[in-house]
This record gives structure tokens, sequence and C-alpha cells, in this order.
């Protein structure tokens, strides 16, 4: 029985790798780049003063006990 | 669809397909006065931040931050003597861009008289799907040297490693969300060498004595943060966001905040409220029962249970714009902004008032960070 469960996964693993790759491919942007412009307004920056940002941080983890998580992911949102 | 669009997210590691090219930051440069007042402590400098392209795929960024601080907290009124003294801290780094990946390296020094610490960290950037999808891993390493300042042959080392993972993505035309998780794992010197705990002595006049601080050598913490930001439909942007934190001293905590960003003509108006709450550290006590009571011990009131609270107002003005650009700057603004913070510690003593052991009242904090900076952009 247990010999049967590893087979169905070793076959099913690969099939949904594959499906999910496959899936990837062929996804189409649901926001195009031509309807972003609200995203490229500096309102929407996640983080637009990095100089700020970081002072802020660096004053909160001194005062409590926590830190990290915080952080824009980076490499912006593809909007400019 | 949204199947679909979930199954990608299982192989975003291993499937990446992209479609438009990535940028790199823009060329900009700030120059910043920071100020911290409250609790009896000054912490006043600057900071600037250069950031410039150079060639097509390559641009680097660097950061003078100095701290002067004058002290006079809580802590250091009822177990030292009032001090002053200064942080420089400068950084390097490089955003090297080959297609729709983003690599980044760095470097951070930090030097006061008594605590050196460098920091190196990478990083990788990749946006997919059209640049609705940026997906991020970091590492730093950080390399710390702990010295005191009346002690001269005193040292003691502090490593630090932090990974982590981050995720981009636009939900709509007017929605985009970023995802952040963190883990740090620090192993050597945790202490503070100054502080000190307080333990139960009756033969004491005042009913107690003190002894040195002794921390854990090792802290491994787990922090994920969610960000959302809206773009309203008259022109302006409502931020929530939501932290998580804890660690293997116990510390468990929730942040979480709600910004609002109005602009107008020139000026662009920011507020925002911050709250954040967190449990004690194991070893944490206010007042030990006697010396030596545990294996750990620490007063330090950052470690102990507290909820704090920030108001921000910020306001920004545009002085040049790209259509009257001077020379090679393409836009200037101004910015100023205030936060106040106030911090009540629900397991922190306040010892200056010379009340009985175990009835002084509880310490709270109140402080304002000022912030005026200048930015262009090239």
């Amino acid at each position: 029985m247990k010999n049967t469960g590893l087979a169905i996964a070793r076959f099913l693993l690969p099939v949904l790798l594959i499906g999910s790759l496959s899936a990837c491919g062929n996804i189409e942007p649901w926001v195009k780049p031509y309807e972003r412009d609200r995203l490229a307004d500096p309102i929407m920056a996640l983080d637009g003063d990095p100089v700020s940002t970081s002072y802020l941080q660096h004053v909160y983890e001194a005062r409590e006990g926590a830190r990290g998580g915080e952080g824009a992911a980076g490499g912006g949102c593809g909007c400019n | 669809m949204l199947f679909r669009r979930g199954l990608c997210f299982l192989a975003l590691l291993m499937a990446i397909t992209a479609a438009d090219a990535s940028v790199l930051p823009e060329d900009r440069a700030d120059v910043l006065y920071h100020l911290y007042t409250g609790g009896g402590v000054d912490i006043d400098g600057p900071s600037v931040l250069v950031r410039k392209q150079v060639g097509k795929s390559t641009s680097f960024v660097g950061n003078y931050y100095v701290d002067m601080v004058s002290s006079a907290s809580i802590d250091v009124i009822t177990t030292a003597s009032p001090y002053n003294e200064e942080r420089k801290q400068w950084s390097l780094g490089m955003d090297y861009l080959r297609g729709n990946t983003t690599v980044r390296a760095g470097y951070t020094s930090s030097v006061e008289s008594d605590y050196d610490a460098s920091t190196y960290n990478v990083s990788i950037s990749q946006d997919m799907f059209g640049g609705l999808t940026t997906l991020t891993m970091s590492y730093a390493l950080g390399d710390d040297v702990v010295g005191k300042s009346d002690d001269p042959t005193f040292e003691r080392f502090l490593d630090k490693q932090n990974y982590g993972l981050g995720l981009t993505q636009i939900l709509t035309k007017n929605l985009i969300l970023a995802l952040n998780f963190e883990t740090g794992t620090d192993e050597g010197y945790l202490n503070n060498p100054y502080r000190s705990v307080r333990y139960f002595n009756a033969a004491e006049g005042r009913g107690y004595s003190y002894e040195g601080e002794l921390y854990p050598n090792t802290r491994t913490s787990n922090a994920v943060g969610v960000r959302a930001r809206y773009f309203l439909p008259y022109r302006a942007a409502i931020e929530g966001e939501y932290r998580f934190f804890t660690d293997t001293w116990d510390i468990q905590s929730h942040t979480a905040s709600l910004t609002y960003v109005h602009p107008w003509r020139d000026f662009t108006f920011t507020g925002k409220f911050r709250y954040h709450d967190q449990t004690a550290a194991h070893f944490y006590s206010d007042l030990f029962p006697r010396a030596q009571a545990t294996n750990f011990r620490g007063r330090d009131k950052e470690l102990s249970p507290l909820t704090s609270y920030t108001f921000r107002l910020k306001a920004a003005y545009a002085f040049l714009n790209e259509n009257q650009s001077w020379g090679f700057l393409k836009k200037g603004s101004v910015t100023a902004s205030l936060d106040l913070l106030s911090v009540d510690y629900h397991d922190f003593s306040d010892l200056r008032a010379g009340a009985l052991v175990g009835e002084e009242p509880l310490y709270t904090l109140d402080a304002a960070v000022i912030q005026v900076f200048f930015s262009f952009w090239y």
C-alpha cells in the first residue's frame, strides 16, 4: 500500500511541476503595460524616499524588540 | 485562470518567464537632516545618499550617515552618567541589470567609539509575467566588534546572518501588494556591556541592588510582512501594512500601520498611524527576586512588553519639475516630516520617582522624530 502511494507520488510530482511550468509560459499579464499609469504615479511608490525609510527603520529597531519584514521587495513594479 | 496563476506561484523559483525589460533605480541624490528627541536623548545628524547609473546596466549608490548622540536616558540616569558620542556609517552598493534580472551587492560600515559593525549584502531580483511580479532573494552577513569605553581590553564578537524573500505583485491597475519574509540569526555577544538588571535586596536602603545583564549567545528571529497600496479614484493613495515577528527569546509582536497620501498642486501630504505591540523576552524582568536568580537576565526596556504608537505628518514640495529643469537637474523637492512616538511600557518601572520598591510607576516614553531633506533627480 505504501509502495503504491509512493509510486503515485513519483508520477504525480513531475506532472504537477510540468503543468505549473506550462501554466507560467502561457500566462497573459492581466494588467497591460498601458494600464499601469496609476501604478507609475509617484504617490504609489512603495519606497519613494529610501534615505528616510532606512532612517526610520533604524529608529524603530532601536526602540522595539522586533526587526525585519518591512522592506519593499525591491526591483520596482515594472511600471516605468 | 486563477488556478493556473496559483500553479505559477508554486513554480516561481523554477520557471521564470517574462516579457518586459526591467529598469534600474532612478539617478537621484538626497541630503537629509534628522533629529530624534525624547526620553532625555537627543540624536541628530546628516544623511547623504547619491545614486548614479554608469553605462546601460550598472547603477552605483553611496550613503553617508551620522548619529550625534547626547544621552541622559532613564537607563543612564539610574545606573550611569550622561554621555555624548558619535556614530558614523557609510555604505556602497551596486545594481547590475541583465534582462529581467537585477543583482545587487553592497557593503556597510558603522563605527563608534565602542562598537564597530561591518555588513555585506547580496540580493537577486527577477521581474516576471510582463512586469507584474518581482521576486527577490537576499542575504546579509554582519560582523560586529563590541567594546567598552572604560575598559580598552574588552572586546567581544557578534556574527549576524539575515535571509530574505520578497514578492511584489501588481494585482489590479490600482492595487500593488508586497510580501516579505526575513529570518535572522545572531551568534556571539548580544549583551549591552553597560546595562544592569536590578534584584531585590532588603539589606539596601532602597530595597534593591544592581548586577550586570547576561543574555543568551544566540538569537534567531522570523518576520513576515504584507503591504498593500491602493490608488483611490481622485488621485490619492492609501496603504495598509502588517508584520508578525517571533524569535527564540520568546518575543512576539504585531505591527500594523495605515498611510494616506494626498497630492495637491506641487505638494504631497502624507499622514500615517503605526501601532506596535510586543511580548517580553523570556529572560526579562523588571525586578529579579535575588542575585543571579536565572541563567540569563536582562532589564532592557526594548525587550520588555510594550505598546507603541506613532503619528506621522509629512509634506513634500516639488520646486523643480521636468518642464523647468536646471541644467542637468530634472526634478527637485524638499520634504519635512514629523513623527510623534509614544511608548507604553507594561513592565518597566520608572525608578526616578524614588517610590517604594515594587510600587514604582511604569515608565512611558514620548519622542519626536523630525526629518528635513532635499531630493534631486538628474
